[in-house]
């Protein structure tokens, strides 16, 4: 038997001790809190409490959860359905809320879970330190204990042995120590009992998963309307720009060029006019091409990946700008240029909005996460909204499964902070 | 003069060979990708390197590292990057280490013959060729500034030029003014821009890149 063993069977003890009198007083408050707001909201007082308690019970139901995770290695997912991003606010958000909560299944089967946690959940976690600590009990009978007890007329009981004598004693010593060798055995097993029973009530049943399953389908198909529409236009303007600007410039030169061939001779000096002109319309369809290409896929960005484009993009802004990054590979050439353009239109944004003088960009990845942070010290007051130029980088970043939050108080100063799940290589 | 030319597009590396060669430089070696490049420039001690940003096999800024690559193993040979666009990250890069001799210019600098071969004979002996839309991106950046602003037209039009590695004479020719006037101009923007007087050409574009810097 290695210690490592009798160790973790102690600190299962110990964790069944708290888990039983977390189970116990969590189940009973939070039982007895969430009845009394859902009943009281025919009396109008519940509705603003049924989400405040529904809320701290999501929350001990969450740490339960981690604990789960961390302890026994029982995975438990969050069921929760996620409310909608444009919630409003005040006492109509209250209503919305609880509204919302109450028909979340996920509500009612936390409420089922408190009462099996109080009860099942209790006595499963308690037989863990019960099963160490008993064996103390029986070896203080067998150092005589018993005898006074036995003496004032009391028929101790050790489990299922009636001791009245030495003898007897010594027996409910043995038995002590023999559960405490089972605890050692069993305890972590217990552990991961009172989890496995908490999974079968708090974790998402089948038609939840369906459910949530749904609603991401929903979110693909939209996100995948927003890409094919956002490349559709962008095809659009290349075509376009490409018509109007390098191919008729090519056009006029060719056309220059047929002039000046049949003016060499009999008009020289006219001829070196049109091929000044002709070399300048060369000059700017190159140009016009250089943007166009700039606008498709910054060549910086296909030479040095993320980070160096960013700082490429920074020198060219007319405000001081400074730029950190902490990448330690390249991300998929679609998400890095997502992210690209969704920087570049952020600092289009200060540059147009925000009569900011200094901007801050911090780019970095941790955890399958790139995150994003452009901040400037103007004057605030942006915000998410139809029509904005942030819901374009929203829908943008969406296609990737990537998130925008904005931070901007009336007087600034703005944070927009984009994440997009990647890994990098 | 002895050149190598590394460059992948067959058309381009063709023309630039030829016109090279008119202008009496000699071709040490034509090559079309990075690994060539770094064997033929540590091999045949060229005079100076014309060098493609984008090159095989990786196809990004090959070019733009070996060339800087070979400017840490060998200081100050000279450098100059052609490139299908002009990026000013890529321009510091090429004079952070202030040995001078490097340039840095647009592919379709190569229509105007003449100022192409000149920026090839001033990268040799060891002066600057910036693009000027590197110049003027920088300046347009800073013009809000003081001091740059205390500058009049011309002598912000001198600067550019000056930035762009000319010397006082060559500036003059293409004002149509005389050398003297210049250098007048350039004592001006000096004392206005607070930067010591040198009469190196290189040194005076470190400088003005070093004061753009600054203001970050």
């Amino acid at each position: 038997m290695g210690t490592s063993r009798v160790g973790g069977a102690v600190i299962a003890g110990a964790r069944g001790l708290y888990l039983a009198v977390v189970s116990l007083a969590g189940g009973i408050i939070f039982f007895v809190n969430a009845v009394l707001a859902i009943a009281f909201i025919p009396l109008g007082i519940g509705v603003l409490t049924t989400p405040l308690v529904l809320t701290y019970l999501r929350k001990y139901a969450n740490l339960r959860r981690v604990q789960a995770g961390e302890w026994s290695d029982v995975h438990i997912p969050i069921p929760y359905r996620p409310f909608p991003p444009n919630m409003r606010r005040g006492l109509m958000g209250q209503v919305d809320r609880c509204h919302l909560m109450l028909k979340d299944p996920a509500t009612w089967r936390d409420l089922q879970w408190l009462l099996v946690d109080m009860t099942a959940g209790f006595v499963v976690a308690i037989f863990a330190p019960a099963l160490l600590l008993y064996m103390l009990y029986g070896w203080v009978l067998a150092f005589g204990v018993w005898e006074p007890i036995y003496n004032a007329g009391g028929g101790e009981w050790y489990a299922f042995i009636h001791v009245t004598s030495q003898t007897d004693a010594n027996y409910a010593a043995a038995l002590g120590t023999a559960l405490f060798v089972l605890g050692i055995f069993v305890n972590p097993a217990l552990i991961r009992t009172h989890f496995r029973l908490a999974r079968t009530f708090i974790a998402p049943t089948t038609s939840m998963r369906e459910r949530e399953l749904a609603l991401r389908v929903d979110h693909l198909t939209e996100t995948r309307h927003d890409a094919v529409d956002t490349s559709a236009a962008e095809l659009r303007r290349i075509e376009r720009d490409l018509h109007d600007g390098a191919q008729a410039r090519l056009v006029a030169m060719g056309m220059d060029l047929g002039t000046i061939e049949a003016l060499v001779e009999s008009n020289p000096a006219k001829a070196k006019e049109l091929l000044a002109k002709a070399r300048q319309n060369s000059g700017e369809a190159l140009t016009e091409l250089r943007d166009l290409v700039r606008g498709i896929h910054p060549p910086v960005l296909a030479e040095r990946g993320l980070g160096d484009a960013v700082k490429a993009l920074a020198l060219r802004l007319p405000v001081s700008t400074e730029v950190d990054v902490e990448l330690r590979g390249r991300a998929e050439a679609p998400v890095e240029s997502a992210a690209y353009f969704a920087v570049s239109e952020s600092l289009t944004n200060v540059i147009k909005h925000a009569g900011a003088d200094r901007i801050w960009v911090d780019l970095h990845h941790s955890e399958g996460m790139l995150r994003i942070a452009v901040t400037d010290n103007g004057k605030g007051g942006a915000a998410l909204g139809t029509g904005s130029g942030l819901s374009g980088i929203e829908r943008r970043l969406g296609t990737f499964d990537g998130v925008l939050a904005v931070s901007s108080p009336v007087g600034g100063p703005t944070m927009v902070t984009m994440e997009i799940p990647c890994e990098l290589s | 003069m002895r050149v190598v030319l590394a460059e992948d597009l067959f058309l381009l590396r063709d023309g630039l060979v030829r016109m090279l060669e008119a202008f009496d430089f000699e071709i040490a070696a034509a090559v079309e990708s990075g690994p060539e490049l770094t064997k033929a420039l540590a091999e045949l001690q060229p005079d100076v390197a014309v060098v493609d940003v984008r090159l095989p096999p990786s196809h990004t800024d090959e070019g733009l590292q070996c060339a800087l690559a070979a400017r840490r193993a060998k200081p100050g040979l000279p450098v100059l990057v052609l490139s299908q666009h002009v990026e000013q990250l890529y321009a510091r890069e090429l004079l952070a280490d202030g040995t001078g001799g490097v340039g840095y210019l647009l592919k379709d600098r190569v229509f105007d013959a003449a100022q192409f071969i000149d920026a090839v004979r001033r990268v040799a002996a060891g002066g600057t060729a910036m693009d000027p839309q590197v110049i003027q991106q920088l300046l347009s950046r800073r013009s809000a500034d003081q001091p740059l602003g205390a500058l009049t037209p011309r002598e912000r039009e001198v600067l550019e030029l000056m930035a762009q590695g000319r010397s006082n004479a060559a500036i003059a020719a293409q004002l149509v003014v005389t050398e003297r006037a210049i250098a007048k101009h350039t004592s001006n923007i000096f004392g206005k821009l607070d930067l010591p007087v040198s009469d190196d050409d290189n040194r005076r574009v470190l400088a003005v890149l070093a004061y753009l810097d600054q203001g970050r």
